[in-house]
């Protein structure tokens, strides 16, 4: 134990009365504005709990005398927005599709709210400038190729009620059969019918077998896809005679889809979007340069 | 200043600070926690909520296991920003058959709570094969070799068994099919009428189970489990019929 006392601070504090080593303790109140506010706190907390849910009783826990709810809340915060677009989405729900254009502030709201939705939920699919995944099924939505139609009605039709979908009844529907699968087509009728879809759409192409495929075609693909291959906008049979590919357009990957077929899907958009939220997301699509 | 005094007794006795310690925590603990067993507030009875398929069951396993939840809530706070951007705010019942609950705490990617039915499931493969070829912007990382593993679910009757120990309602006739329902639900030539009558919409009111091969491929894989598991995420209830009480 060292016997030096060490020299307080200011005298008169006294000590814990411990000591450990010669080491003391000063026994110093708190600050007083901090036992204050401790207090504080403590009437706050009761405050708290009277005026919000806190509680738990028997069936459920009080309400708080402010009857605060959190999905009151965000009902109100959503309603005074809708309040405040209402006008106009009765509006854009009420003129016919084709003349939402005409009306320059309605088009401009349309544009808008149709740009945030697609950003949200088309975006994943069609890609953030709308330009689809070359190769991948994901069709391009700027360019004047449309496999169901690009009028704004086809638009709104497509967007509603997506195509070859399990969760809509009026989903867009057709289905390529799986020629080489199932075995419809011989390997050496679809190496043919490749060649004649190279002819058509005007690259290299072995032109004795292209002359054959044009048979094979005319039997099996020229019901949905045209017998000239232009397409069917009805079944959106695409057309096979242009550049644009949906998932490609050399030779592997045309003999791919006649064999295995192609099936995308896209999903209905009728229960998570409104009806002025597809009609907003028509009007943008229409927008983008390959609209009809 | 009596009880202040008293009060030092406690502190110089290990033992007895001990046991009052233990006594406090158990009586905030019971305060705390015990009313959220009963009180109606806390779980509101919604129709449509089910168990998950034996296959999703899986996926929801492999969703897990692959750290999914690091990077992706499924809890739709209801704020406005939220709500327009991912759908209706979550509720208690839709995680009432979850074990552990995947609400999560970061998204460096979106919300998942309502993705189901939101994508197709071509895309779903496409995403996670390599998620920069659909989105280029995304940073999530590719789970492509979910393709490769071949699963026949020789296990998911015990991880039935598992929940079901925790209350999840499997019920025996559940159990016994778990495999059969696991393989019917991936393939759309099978006899699904056994799944839909334990898991569809004629036992739970809302929707039939999502019959489909999810991968495009012939065997079925961890895809096929993860994509089903993800397709079925926050569309159990019909929110066209629900009315959300505002006092919960």
């Amino acid at each position: 134990m060292c016997a030096k006392q060490v020299k307080k601070v200011q005298g008169e504090v006294p000590t814990t009365g411990h000591s450990w080593d010669g080491i003391e303790e000063f026994d110093n109140p708190m600050p007083r504005w901090w036992v204050w506010v401790f207090y504080l706190t403590i009437v706050f907390a009761i405050g708290y709990t009277i005026a919000y849910p806190a509680w738990p009783l028997i069936h459920g826990a009080t309400r708080g005398v402010l009857g605060q709810s959190t999905r009151a809340d965000v009902d109100a915060e959503i309603k005074r927005f809708d309040d405040a677009n209402a006008a106009i989405k009765a509006q854009l729900v009420a003129v016919p599709l084709d003349q939402i254009a005409s009306n320059d502030e309605l088009k401009q709201y349309a544009l808008r709210a149709g740009a945030s939705v697609f950003k949200n939920n088309c975006a994943q699919c069609h890609g953030a400038g709308a330009a689809g995944v070359q190769g991948k099924g994901y069709p391009n939505l700027l360019d004047n190729d449309w496999l169901w139609g690009g009028t704004i009605d086809d638009i709104h039709t497509t967007v509603t009620h997506g195509i070859r979908n399990t969760t809509d009844a009026d989903a867009r529907y057709s289905e390529m059969p799986k020629f080489g699968v199932d075995g419809l087509l011989e390997p050496a009728q679809i190496g043919d019918v490749v060649e004649y879809v190279l002819q058509i759409s005007g690259q290299d192409h072995d032109a004795a077998k292209a002359a054959a495929g044009a048979q094979v075609f005319a039997d099996n693909c020229a019901a949905c896809h045209g017998p000239d291959g232009k397409g069917d906008r009805t079944q959106g049979a695409p057309n096979l005679t242009d550049a644009i590919w949906l998932y490609g357009g050399d030779r592997d990957t045309i003999t791919h889809t006649v064999t295995y077929a192609r099936f995308g899907v896209m999903p209905n958009w009728n229960e998570r979007l409104s009806e002025d939220e597809i009609r907003a997301v028509a009007t943008y699509v229409h927008s983008l340069g390959g609209g009809e | 200043m009596s009880i202040l005094d008293k009060h030092k007794k406690i502190e110089t006795h290990a033992t007895l600070l001990l046991v009052l310690s233990f006594l406090v925590v158990t009586i905030g603990g019971l305060v705390e926690i015990v009313p959220l067993f009963y009180i109606q507030n806390t779980i509101e009875k919604v129709t449509g909520v089910r168990p998950y398929t034996p296959l999703e069951l899986a996926g929801r396993e492999i969703y897990i296991r692959e750290g999914c939840y690091v990077c992706h809530s499924q809890m739709i706070r209801p704020m406005r920003d939220e709500v327009e951007r991912y759908g209706h705010y979550s509720l208690a019942a839709e995680s009432m058959y979850d074990h552990p609950f995947q609400w999560g705490s970061k998204r460096t990617g979106p919300d998942l709570a309502r993705v189901g039915n939101r994508y197709s499931n071509a895309w779903h493969v496409d995403h996670l094969t390599n998620p920069q070829a659909v989105v280029p912007e995304s940073v999530m990382p590719k789970y492509a070799f979910l393709s490769d593993h071949v699963i026949d679910g020789q296990y998911i009757a015990d991880s039935m068994w598992a929940n079901r120990v925790v209350g999840v309602p499997y019920t025996d006739d559940m159990m016994a099919n778990a495999k059969a329902d696991f393989a019917a639900q991936a393939n759309p030539d099978a006899d699904a009428t056994g799944l839909q009558e334990r898991y569809g919409a004629a036992a739970f009111k809302h929707l039939d189970v999502t019959v489909a091969n999810f991968d495009g491929q012939p065997q079925l894989t961890e895809m096929d489990a993860l994509i089903a598991y993800l397709q079925v995420l926050g569309t159990m209830v019909d929110f066209s019929t629900y009315t959300p009480d505002p006092s919960r």
